[in-house]
């Protein structure tokens, strides 16, 4: 009796758990990992497009700069300003790292290789995408600082904002797949090449929501709400140490995020280019970490090239013309496939 | 509360934390700066604000004050000039060239002609060392960071050229009363000539990213601008003023040294705006590069220093032989020069506009008093004139178009 209740006690709880906590673990390494280098690789792209070396002291070509800055940070005393709230204000990066991780548990790396496969996918990403407001939102007010607390207003008002054509841009998609499964919508792109992939007949679309994930993960040129040359440094102005990093650390995982969800939709997942023998030999997932940091080279060169917005024309454009557009894009996409009766069939 | 029901103005105030006596909602008063990355220095500006939008700006100046004038009162002529560097550091020798002329009108001296070749080739030097630090800085502060860089690569080229003429890269001291220091070393002149047929390239560069940028346009085209008759009312100077439309140069209108000579173009703006200030310097940037080629093709050979001994220093050659002009020396570098009784304001068309020195003289061999008109100083003012109604990313861009440097406003 007792080894019966302990089997299943085993096998029907700690096990599953262990197993999930270990598939956890292998998606959260990397993660981090390439959160670490991926400032290494702002700093050294944009530095080679300033003319200048980048990062390149510590350690060969400055490849320990990251572990450098981790460590610096975590060395620092945590400073809890007198006026602000201690409670939320620690809260806040949590909030924003925790939200940016736990989105990578719908992401598939390669066929069948997804944490949780659920035919919601894209609502749970969206979902997640959303509530990232809240931890810069909650900085900025906890902050009891002037610039943070502009910064945070800004960065709610143009998160909201942006969230909408995004769901728009990823409504004309799940109307080609007939899906959420996130799954489902790298696989519809499968068979052919590139030329089969979403972001050829949806190019306005590929265009809206790249721009509009600079502005959803705050970055050049929407950077309002950590404006340098306005508000110091945003939301984050009061933060310093452990607490400034999981900030940081938020931001470049979901600009990953974000690419990874540019790449699902619109360049094919995991699949190869060309559907020929040298390129099918390269497995999924290294096709599609080599998409991401194709869209992520984007993000920096974009951050390197153009100057700011200010928050009335950035708040236009999300209105008034991604809006229009991309609402206009998902009647003309519906339109066009009930016209030639090719809305995909459900598989459920 | 229905609907049709008016808006009760102090009732929101109520709801908000106010008194109902006071029936205006507060506005949000903010500090800018002294320590912020877009102040340009020390500046401090206190905003009042009604969200994003400005109502009233203030200034606050004073934190760089090193009170030089007060200090040339207690220096020679010649100790008095390593002050002007410290002004505008920006584009140092264009400040000594302020003081050096005015010291020279009193004294009635005459410089040689390629001490004043050397002077104006040195000053378009240090107008574009301005500009290519004022153009980046803004593109800078409405959030375009690249072109900085690019920049300070060519600023880096043009201090060693200072520091090849007289040993320092920004502090230069180099001009003298009568004169320049020292003429250049023999390959200085390719140097330059070969720099100067490269910059055009790095100035389309620069244009490529800014000029017809959607996003740098939309920051910059009608933001802060200044109607022709308020420029002139505020005393606005330089690029601002002709940014306005006014074509008012001191180089053209008053020519000192050998502007006469040169043939170059005053380029103006049409508008007023951030962005005519933005095209006016880079078309300056172009036309100091062809008075610079000018001055390098026109440069006559001779001495770069008044021969009066009186005044500057004998030849080291000399002074090994001739008792008197071991005397000169040393009476130059111990009392210094006498100047005359009287009192002079002198201009000269520094980068960021007008830079005038008011001097007077009691007759000894220190000024009596030395004010100096700095430009920047005239910009701030117009800041809060400028920028009411405007966003705070506005202001930012607002300051970085008047290119204030703090060295010449607070002095």
């Amino acid at each position: 009796m007792a080894d019966l209740f302990e089997g299943i006690w085993w096998s029907g709880y700690v096990w599953p758990t262990l197993i999930t906590v270990l598939l956890i673990l292998c998606i959260m390494i990397p993660v981090m990992l390439s959160v670490a280098y991926l400032t290494l690789a702002e700093r050294k792209v944009i530095g080679w497009m300033q003319l200048r070396k980048g990062p390149n002291v510590v350690g060969p070509f400055g490849l320990l700069q990251p572990i450098a800055d981790a460590l610096k940070l975590l060395m620092k005393e945590t400073i809890i300003p007198a006026g602000a709230n201690p409670v939320l204000f620690l809260i806040a990066p949590m909030l924003t790292f925790v939200l940016a991780l736990i989105a990578w548990a719908v992401i598939p790396f390669d066929e069948g290789m997804v944490l949780a496969d659920i035919n919601v996918g894209v609502l749970y990403l969206f979902a997640i995408s959303s509530l990232g407001v809240y931890g810069i939102i909650i900085a900025g007010w906890a902050s009891n600082s002037k610039y943070a607390f502009l910064g945070a207003l800004r960065s709610a008002a143009q998160m909201v904002s942006y969230e909408v054509s995004i769901g728009f841009v990823i409504v004309t998609v799940l109307i080609c797949v007939g899906s959420l499964n996130l799954s489902d919508i790298v696989r519809s792109q499968a068979g052919g090449g590139f030329w089969n992939w979403y972001f050829l007949p949806l190019l306005p679309m590929f265009v809206v929501f790249i721009i509009s994930a600079l502005a959803e993960t705050n970055r050049a040129p929407f950077d309002l709400p950590e404006a340098e040359a306005e508000l110091v440094s945003g939301y984050n102005v009061e933060y310093s140490a452990m607490a400034f990093a999981l900030f940081f650390l938020g931001e470049y995982a979901n600009m990953i995020l974000m690419s990874g969800m540019t790449v699902v939709l619109f360049l094919g997942g995991w699949l190869p280019p060309v559907d020929a023998q040298p390129f099918t030999w390269v497995p999924g997932p290294i096709w599609f970490a080599l998409k991401i940091a194709f869209v992520l080279f984007i993000f920096l060169w974009v951050r390197a090239t153009f100057p700011r917005y200010r928050y009335d024309q950035l708040m236009r454009l999300g209105w008034k013309v991604f809006l229009p557009l991309s609402l206009f894009w998902v009647v003309a996409t519906a339109g066009f496939l009930v016209a030639f009766d090719l809305l995909p069939t459900g598989t459920n | 509360m229905s609907l049709t029901e008016p808006f009760d103005r102090s009732l929101a105030n109520k709801a908000l934390g106010g008194t109902d006596q006071d029936p205006t909602i507060k506005t949000l008063t903010m500090n800018f700066g002294p320590q912020h990355p877009a102040a340009h220095g020390v500046l401090r500006m206190v905003m009042e604000m009604d969200g994003e939008v400005i109502e009233r700006l203030d200034p606050h100046i004073g934190l760089l004050h090193r009170g030089t004038e007060k200090l040339i009162e207690y220096k020679t002529y010649l100790q008095a000039i390593p002050y002007f560097d410290r002004l505008d550091y920006v584009a140092p020798m264009a400040q000594e060239h302020a003081f050096c002329l005015a010291t020279e009108r009193l004294l009635g001296l005459e410089v040689p002609l390629r001490g004043q070749y050397m002077r104006v080739l040195f000053d378009e030097i240090s107008r574009i060392l301005n500009h290519l630090l004022n153009v980046p800085a803004y593109a800078l502060d409405v959030g375009a960071m690249t072109p900085m860089l690019w920049a300070f690569e060519e600023r880096e080229k043009l201090m060693e050229f200072y520091e090849g003429v007289c040993g320092a890269r920004m502090h230069a001291a180099f001009y003298r009363v009568g004169g320049v220091h020292q003429d250049m070393p023999p390959p200085m002149a390719e140097k330059i000539g070969e720099w100067v047929d490269g910059f055009p390239k790095f100035i389309d560069d620069l244009e490529n990213m800014l000029t017809e940028n959607r996003i740098f346009k939309q920051r910059s085209v009608d933001i802060g601008i200044i109607s022709p008759e308020d420029a002139m009312a505020w005393g606005l100077t330089g690029p601002v003023l002709r940014a306005s439309g006014i074509a008012w140069d001191l180089r053209k209108s008053q020519p000192y040294e050998v502007y006469d000579r040169l043939d170059f173009d005053i380029p103006t703006g049409k508008t007023g705006d951030c962005y005519s200030r933005y095209l006016v310097r880079v078309e300056e940037m172009r036309q100091s590069l062809s008075i610079i080629k000018q001055c390098l093709r026109d440069m006559p050979s001779g001495p770069v220093l008044t021969e009066n001994t009186k005044v500057a220093p004998p030849r080291r050659g000399d002074m090994k032989r001739s008792m008197e002009a071991l005397i000169h020396h040393f009476k130059l570098y111990t009392e210094g020069f006498h100047v005359p009784e009287g009192e002079t304001y002198t201009a000269v068309e520094a980068p960021k506009g007008e830079f005038g020195v008011y001097l007077v003289s009691d007759g000894s061999n220190k000024p009596y008093r030395c004010k100096i008109r700095a430009p920047g100083f005239a910009h701030l003012q117009v800041m809060d004139h400028v920028c009411k109604g405007h966003m705070l990313a506005d202001s930012v861009a607002v300051l970085g178009s008047f290119d204030v440097v703090f060295g010449e406003i607070d002095r």
